[in-house]
């Protein structure tokens, strides 16, 4: 990665030095540890050695970072099927997700979860959702609960494009914005649902218009620009918290692999389109970005970069050496049985 | 029972009182769902809750089942414990997938991070003329997915402590409540109670034949019962409360005993729980049998409006007590 030779199109990052040098990196290093965890579960996959599939978030991790960069510790996360980044931008720690991803009995969920229904309760997440628009909802009923006890929290919502066209997501945001919940929905545009392009299925390109039918503030950024999304959602985050209301921010973005790690994602899209947003890669702008404008030295990123990396093999070695499950397990965690 | 604890209050009176302790007694309980407020509900089961606790803890929802379902979902996972009305019990159709994939599968797919104490309050059943849409007895759907308890209260009584026992359960419960019993009265005792999930009541006692019954189906057998009663023919009625968790025990020692078995459910007869209750406990009776099985249930068609064709599907007095009296033959 030559920062010299991208220098002229830094279309990933907003300009100048708002921010302390070790905030930018901490934002650097969590997409580099989406980036990196998610490229190793691809591997684990072309070996054979995770059952099931995985959502790849490779594209996006600006959105999840730059959205859990804006959150309490306190706070709540709903996720969805590609679920990796926000848990990850949530500290969620990898070997516990790597583990689950593979089975294993020390995941997060014992095994029973896989790669897209994990939930980490420590961290505030209430759950990533195999079901399109399952969790809307659920965040949305989060938030009444932090409005009905005034917790002040907040629960942020991730949703893909697709998602808004399913009934969950005008249910909730007709609810959410009637009893102003502090709810913030963090649309993941993509434009693609599996194969199908949003301008295939839906007249409007701009989901943010949709928030506005219900009264919500609803807003359409660059989703790559990891600043942007934290700024965008810092904002709502704490017009939320002061009782103001939900807010919807459309994060235009791009996955990079197929729809999970078996699909080649051949016969959707061009391979132009596919070249223009990887010009685009929130990861390698911001890292020109910190070396050229934020002052940073690139032998720290590499070194950085490094320990990233051992993290993540470790995190393999810990979910490979977990042992699987044992089958009566099975009938555990079905109902809650104590008092 | 004292006779002078017993007051008469109607079905849906029950519901509010239950309600209203269990509000009373821990601020995590809401209500939430479409006119349960400021009317007191459709059929009037939750009137002066919100006088009594507000807007925020009684409140009015948009049509929207699937996203009240998930509210709820959402409040029990994050530490409430709210109660759902759907206004018919057809409607868990548009709300089946929070039901069914998420508020009975977080807790499991979490490997048990999570407890779902989520009660969502259904109207079923048949009699109103309300035809295919609102006369619905879908609680088979609902017992077919683990992960969720089902309860189905036959009286006032017994919905008062059965409604109490599902808030405070921290899993998600299905309750069916028989719209043809709101607005009838009932001797419930005063005071706190509760019914423990599990355990069937065996309502009526008899030897030839043992009638297991649920939800409205267990006040028509005791009508039937009565009658056969006077001819001497000593039927016992056992009312299964729950279907899941399901009180194998009591049916099995009941069965033993009469070694006939007449289940009635209102719900349709194919792939219902009258199959399910017969072959959950086949092995343990098989030989106790001097009669083969049987069921009544609705006719395997949808619902009709007109009283014409309606009363006929539905299992009722008259035809429990034809079908006990010819498996009651010796
Ligand atoms: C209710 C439901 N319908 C269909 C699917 C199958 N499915 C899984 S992901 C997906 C596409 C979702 O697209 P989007 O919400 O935009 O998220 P993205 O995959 O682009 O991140 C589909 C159709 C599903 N899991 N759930």
């Amino acid at each position: 990665m030559s920062a010299q030779k991208r220098s002229s199109k830094k279309k990933g990052t907003s300009d100048g030095n708002r921010y302390e040098e070790d905030f930018l990196k901490n934002l650097y290093a969590t997409m580099y540890r989406i980036r990196q965890f998610e490229e190793q579960v691809f591997e684990l996959y072309k070996l054979g050695l995770m059952p099931g599939l995985a959502h790849s978030y490779i594209g996006e991790e600006a959105v999840a970072t730059g959205a859990c960069a804006a959150l309490q510790d306190r706070d709540y996360i709903v996720s969805t099927h590609r679920g990796h980044g926000h848990l990850i931008a949530r500290g969620a720690d990898t070997k516990k997700m790597m583990a689950e991803v593979l089975g294993k009995k020390d995941g997060y969920c014992k095994g029973k979860a896989g790669s897209m229904h994990i939930v980490a309760l420590d961290k505030g997440i209430l759950g990533a959702n195999g079901i399109v628009g399952g969790g809307i909802p659920i965040a949305t009923g989060a938030a009444y609960m932090a409005k009905y006890k005034d917790t002040k929290q907040v629960t942020v919502s991730f949703l893909g494009e697709s998602a808004t066209n399913e009934g969950t997501f005008h249910e909730s945001l007709n609810m959410a914005s009637a009893w102003d919940l502090p709810v913030v929905y963090v649309v993941e545009n993509n434009r693609y649902g599996i194969s199908v392009a949003l301008d295939r299925v839906t007249k409007m390109q701009d989901i943010a218009v949709r928030a506005q039918a219900y009264g919500i503030g609803g807003v359409t950024i660059d989703g790559n620009d990891v600043l942007k999304v934290y700024e965008t959602v810092k904002e709502a985050v704490a017009s939320a918290r002061e009782g103001q209301g939900p807010a919807l921010i459309e994060c235009k973005t791009y996955r990079f692999k197929g729809h999970h790690v078996g699909d080649p994602a051949t016969q959707y899209r061009t391979r132009e389109e596919e070249a223009f947003w990887k010009e685009r890669c929130p990861l390698v702008c911001f890292r020109d970005y910190l070396i050229e404008k934020a002052g940073s030295d690139e032998k720290g990123i590499v070194a950085l970069e490094n320990a990233i990396n051992d993290e993540i093999q470790e995190a393999i070695v810990f979910a490979k050496n977990s042992p699987y499950p044992d089958a009566v397990e099975a009938f555990e965690d079905i109902y809650f049985e104590g008092r | 029972m004292n006779q002078e604890q017993v007051r008469e209050i109607t079905y849906a009176q029950a519901v509010a009182e239950a309600i209203d302790e269990e509000m009373a007694r821990d601020e995590n309980v809401v209500l939430i769902g479409e006119d349960v407020g400021i009317i007191g509900g459709n059929f009037k089961a939750t009137v002066g809750l919100r006088d009594k606790y507000g807007d925020w803890r009684v409140k009015d929802t948009p049509i929207s089942e699937s996203g009240i379902i998930g509210l709820g979902v959402g409040m029990a996972i994050t530490g409430m414990r709210p109660v759902v009305e759907i206004m018919f019990s057809d409607f868990i159709a548009l709300g089946m997938d929070q039901i069914a994939n998420q508020a009975a599968k977080i807790r499991y797919m979490s490997g048990g991070q999570v407890k779902v104490p989520l009660t969502i309050r259904a109207a079923m059943g048949g009699g109103r003329s309300s035809a295919a849409q609102h006369s619905q007895s879908l609680h088979a759907w609902v017992a077919h997915v683990p992960g969720l308890k089902v309860a189905l209260p036959s009286t006032a009584a017994e919905l008062k402590g059965l409604l109490k026992t599902a808030i405070r359960d921290d899993n998600p419960v299905v309750f069916m409540e028989h719209k043809v019993e709101y607005n009838k009265k009932f001797p419930v005792p005063e005071g706190e109670y509760t019914i423990p999930f599990g355990k069937a009541n065996v309502v009526r006692e008899g030897d030839r034949l043992t009638i297991v019954a649920t939800s409205n189906m267990v006040l028509k057998s005791l009508e039937a019962a009565d009658k056969l009663g006077k001819e001497g023919i000593h039927v016992e009625v056992i009312d299964l409360r729950t279907l899941v968790p399901l009180d194998k025990q009591t049916m099995i020692g009941s069965v033993k005993k009469t070694g006939r078995l007449l289940i009635v459910d209102e719900g349709h007869l194919s792939f219902g729980a009258g199959a399910e209750i017969g072959m959950g406990i086949m092995e343990d009776v098989f030989y106790d049998l001097d009669f083969p099985m049987m069921r009544l249930g609705t006719e395997d068609c949808p619902i009709p409006f007109s009283p014409a064709l309606e009363f006929p599907i539905i299992p009722d007095a008259k035809k429990i007590y034809e079908k006990a009296k010819m498996m009651a033959k010796r």
